[in-house]
């Protein structure tokens, strides 16, 4: 999560009176239990996962491949987490996912037509899916829950009839690397590690720094209070170490994803959105209290149907990459993949009522249960086992989140 | 005296954190009468009516219930029914799709070992039915049938409860006068035949019809109980407005200017029921710098009228015209009302008001936060300077403004909801219910800032339930019944008496 963001759920700290500044930091830290709960199941899974693989689960070939086989989740989790957030749900993204492969089957490997064009058709077409539905949802007021279930089903049978039922490949080069292609190697594939990915991580980790400071110093200067010293250097840390890790380990193979970029920028763009703009403070408005939002002023109907286009333009983002990286269109693509979304967003502490969520959550959410599957896999765990282990921890993420809800409550009155 | 009582209530005290509802409130209620409760909305009638129903279980309140010489102890509403006490309360509780019959034996099923018997369970509902003067198949569904049916059939669905004492919350207020007198005869039916009923109403006409004796209960306090001969309009009001109104309220001198905006031939119909009239040809209007009063009863149409002006946030097939400084504005959406300067603070805060899982500063900013953007992305630095600056300026308790605002008091919590459409720099205010459920302190704290605003040359309307509180702060106050605005007093000519007076009047030149 980047630290020049922060949404409603991560400001909750109830400020004490300054009894110590040792007391103070733990009673704030207290109050961070969900985003910090979130942070320690993440690394104990990866530790326990590594312990259990020998190894393998942390090996810069697999880290490379947990990234590029969990993209496409992850950033269907970004529009997921928004559209729950607002209230919403939306079923159809899987369904969306093998539309949108067919359409780049045909647009590609059909028509020739050159990769660019394609991605953008895609998109349009994704935007289009999504006023579709988001016409329905915000102006005539159906249930999204009933909207996109039945675009699930509209949308599995369109992708089947574009594609009769069989199955589209290959496609050009350049497409396929927005699934699997990396970026260019700058040690000319000699080097013990690819430099490009170590200078992308630093840039990113100075980046870190200064605007986490810069923040600071806002907000001081504002004479507001900040959180607290320890909390802001530790957090600062343990997300600069990460970045450094996982570069490190991409660098020893292939280096940087292309993919990776993608979802990098939209991760950070989306955070942004959420907690910086007006934009993002309406879907958290009509997810709280859809009657309040309303009577300040806010356009509920506006947003939620541009929420839907939102969703319908990354859902095809995701179809285009997962069918890029299989090198293949097919009738079942994406089946499923709504399920994998929603299970992310809710581990990553988003309200089932809405109101609550973030995008920073989501993707850790996605990265346990990407995790979870990677590691099974590796252990040779049938996927009956995996399904039945994923039901669990995402029960077991909202229970914790209810009983830690309660505790607060209980303190609090 | 308490041999024919069978019912007694015993200085019964039920407190809610930071307000005491009910302090010591006795009731006697006769075998065999027709006993009616009168008071504000708020004095403590339906509060006094929970804990006998035992919506509030015994051991959330002090006192004795006394039920045919038993001292009660109801944990839950269905202990009271099998009692024979039965509460119906004001919104009608029948589940729409299900049919009359399903709906009178609802949780009461004429069943062997679970399975419903629906021979005796529709014979018996039309034995009921037809005692309330009903002929309708109890095949009906409820939906299907009218809002005074619908009445009379919660009636029935107590009396197959084997009712002894009926309580009846404001049951006319959702009636026509034809639907309201049949039901009232019915009153007087039931009493012949022996059942026991409280009714609790603000039209005293329909309780000087029906009625053996009132008790009136004032800030949740038994005032006195009147007998039949004793029962006049006026001593009822006198009994329910009687109170002292010295500095409980700031002092004003006001300064009126121009006028701002003005609600003209303004029509409203009930988004469900389209052929009822909820507000009727309302003309309101308001001056710089002046507080002007709506003040009405429960069901009267206030909110109503102040929803529908705001951005048409309630209601149907809304007609008539808003002027600002003389000149027509759009006011159908909300954003165009606030873009007109408008602001509207709802009476029901946790729902209408607030985002409560969210934090001060962002509620704050909700109504206002093109103020604090440029380009679609949002200052939070200034937002917090902004939150901080009504923090102080209004004195909201709290640690910071990045605490979340469901867990602050109601006090504060309205301070939140003021704050937020002050930031919206409104022209004209309206106020609904600006310190219901707060203390006396925070009230005159809102009455304070309400000064203030006025002083800024805005205009204010205050929608409000307690006379006092109108008559303590208002320069003119209008008088709302049955949604026909049917007084517009200034304060030198006001009290409580005349208030109540146009309040309660019904349209006479319709029916008697």
């Amino acid at each position: 999560m980047s630290a020049t963001t922060s949404a409603p759920a991560s400001q909750q700290g109830a400020p004490t009176p300054p009894e110590g500044a040792l007391q103070a930091t733990l009673a704030y830290l207290t109050g961070q239990l969900r985003q910090l709960g979130l942070f320690i199941a993440l690394i104990s899974i990866v530790i326990v996962m590594q312990f259990w693989t020998g190894g393998v689960t942390m090996s810069p070939r697999n880290v490379s491949n947990l990234v590029i086989q969990n993209s496409y989740i992850l950033i269907l989790a970004i529009g997921m987490v928004m559209v729950i957030i607002a209230g919403h749900i939306d079923l159809s993204v899987g369904s969306v996912v093998a539309v949108i492969g067919a359409l780049a089957g045909v647009f590609n490997n059909k028509m020739g037509l050159p990769w660019l064009p394609t991605i953008i058709l895609c998109l349009a077409a994704g935007a289009l899916i999504g006023a579709w539905q988001g016409f329905w949802i915000a102006y005539f007021k159906i249930p999204a829950f009933i909207v996109t279930l039945g675009g699930m089903l509209a949308f599995r049978g369109l992708a089947q009839i574009l594609l009769h039922n069989t199955q589209i490949s290959p496609f050009d080069e350049t497409f396929r690397k927005i699934g699997s292609g990396f970026l260019p190697d700058l040690g000319g594939g000699t080097s013990y590690m690819e430099p490009l990915t170590i200078i992308l991580a630093i840039i990113c980790v100075v980046a870190l720094v200064v605007l986490g400071f810069a923040a600071r110093r806002g907000r001081s200067r504002n004479g507001l209070s900040v959180e607290p010293f320890v909390w802001f250097l530790g957090k600062t840390v343990f997300v600069s170490a990460l970045i450094l890790v996982v570069a490190w380990r991409l660098a020893l193979y292939r280096g940087t994803p292309i993919v990776l970029v993608i979802l990098g920028i939209l991760v950070i763009g989306y955070s942004a959105v959420m907690a910086n703009t007006v934009f993002g403070r309406q879907i958290y408005a009509i997810g709280g209290n859809l009657r309040a939002a309303e009577l300040s002023g806010v356009n509920a109907r506006r947003t939620s149907f541009l929420l839907f286009v939102n969703m319908g333009v990354l859902a095809a983002l995701a179809g285009l990459v997962f069918t890029a990286q299989l090198n293949l269109a097919g009738p079942s693509a994406g089946d499923g993949f709504e399920l994998d979304a929603i299970a992310a967003v809710f581990i990553g502490g988003a309200a089932v009522t809405g109101g609550i969520g973030t995008v920073g959550g989501a993707i850790v959410g996605g990265l346990i249960i990407g995790i979870l599957n990677n590691g099974m896999t590796i252990l040779g765990v049938g996927t009956e086992w995996q399904q039945f282990i994923k039901g669990l921890v995402l029960l077991g993420a909202v229970a914790f989140d209810v009983f830690n809800k309660r505790r607060v409550n209980r303190s609090g009155s | 005296m308490t041999d024919d009582a069978i019912l007694e209530m015993r200085r019964i005290t039920k407190e809610f954190p930071g307000v005491k509802a009910l302090s010591g409130v006795d009731l006697v209620v006769r075998r065999g009468e027709v006993h009616a409760i009168c008071g504000e909305n708020g004095a403590g009638k339906s509060t006094l009516m929970n804990v006998l129903s035992g919506v509030y279980p015994h051991g959330s309140y002090e006192g004795d219930i006394v039920f045919d010489g038993d001292v009660c102890s109801f944990g839950k509403i269905s202990d009271s029914e099998r009692a024979g006490i039965v509460i119906i309360h004001q919104e009608l509780a029948l589940s729409p799709y299900l049919t009359l019959a399903e709906n009178i034996f609802l949780g009461n099923e004429r069943a062997k070992s679970g399975w419903i018997s629906w021979t005796r369970t529709e014979n018996e509902a039309a034995a009921h039915l037809r005692r309330v003067g009903l002929h309708d198949n109890p095949d009906t569904a409820a939906i299907d049938v009218g809002v005074g049916k619908q009445q009379l059939v919660e009636i029935a669905k107590a009396l197959a409860k084997d009712v002894r004492l009926l309580i009846l919350d404001e049951p006319t207020a959702a009636l026509n006068d034809d639907d309201s007198a049949h039901l009232l005869d019915l009153i007087l039916d039931l009493k012949d035949e022996g059942v026991t009923c409280i009714l609790i109403s603000h039209k005293l006409n329909e309780i000087k019809k029906v009625a053996d004796r009132v008790t009136i209960i004032r800030d949740g306090r038994t005032i006195e109980t009147l007998d039949h001969a004793e029962i006049t309009e006026d001593r009822i009001i006198r009994g329910m407005v009687g109170r002292d109104l010295t500095s409980r309220f700031p002092d004003r001198t006001a300064q009126v200017g121009e006028e701002l905006l003005r609600i003209a031939d303004w029509t409203v119909h009930h988004p469900l029921h389209r052929s009822r009239v909820v507000v009727d040809h309302a003309n309101v209007k308001v001056h710089a710098g002046e507080v002007v009063g709506i003040a009405g009863l429960m069901g009267a149409g206030r909110t109503e009228l102040a929803m529908s002006v705001f951005g048409r946030s309630w209601g149907t097939n809304i007609s008539g015209t808003v002027y600002k400084r003389g000149e027509p504005i759009d006011v159908r959406t909300v954003q165009a009302a606030v873009r007109h300067g408008l602001a509207y603070a709802t009476e029901d805060r946790k729902q209408y008001g607030l985002n409560l899982i969210d934090d001060i500063a962002r509620n704050i900013s909700a109504a206002g936060l093109g103020k604090l953007s440029r380009g679609g992305w949002v200052d939070q630095n200034r937002e917090h300077v902004v939150a901080e600056r009504y923090r102080q300026q209004l004195r909201i308790k709290t640690p910071s403004v990045s605490a979340i605002v469901g867990k602050l008091s109601g006090g504060n919590q309205q301070k939140v909801v003021l704050s937020k459409w002050m930031y919206t720099d409104p022209d004209v205010l309206i106020l609904d219910e600006p310190t219901r459920g707060i203390d006396v302190g925070a009230k005159y704290e809102i009455y304070t800032i309400i000064n203030a605003l006025a002083e800024q040359g805005k205009g204010i309307i205050v929608i409000s339930s307690e006379l006092p509180e109108l008559l303590g702060i208002c320069d003119r106050i209008y008088t709302l019944s049955e949604g026909v605005i049917t007084a517009d007093v200034p304060r030198a000519e006001a009290s409580p008496e005349r208030l109540m007076q146009y309040m309660t009047k019904v349209r006479e030149e319709d029916h008697l």
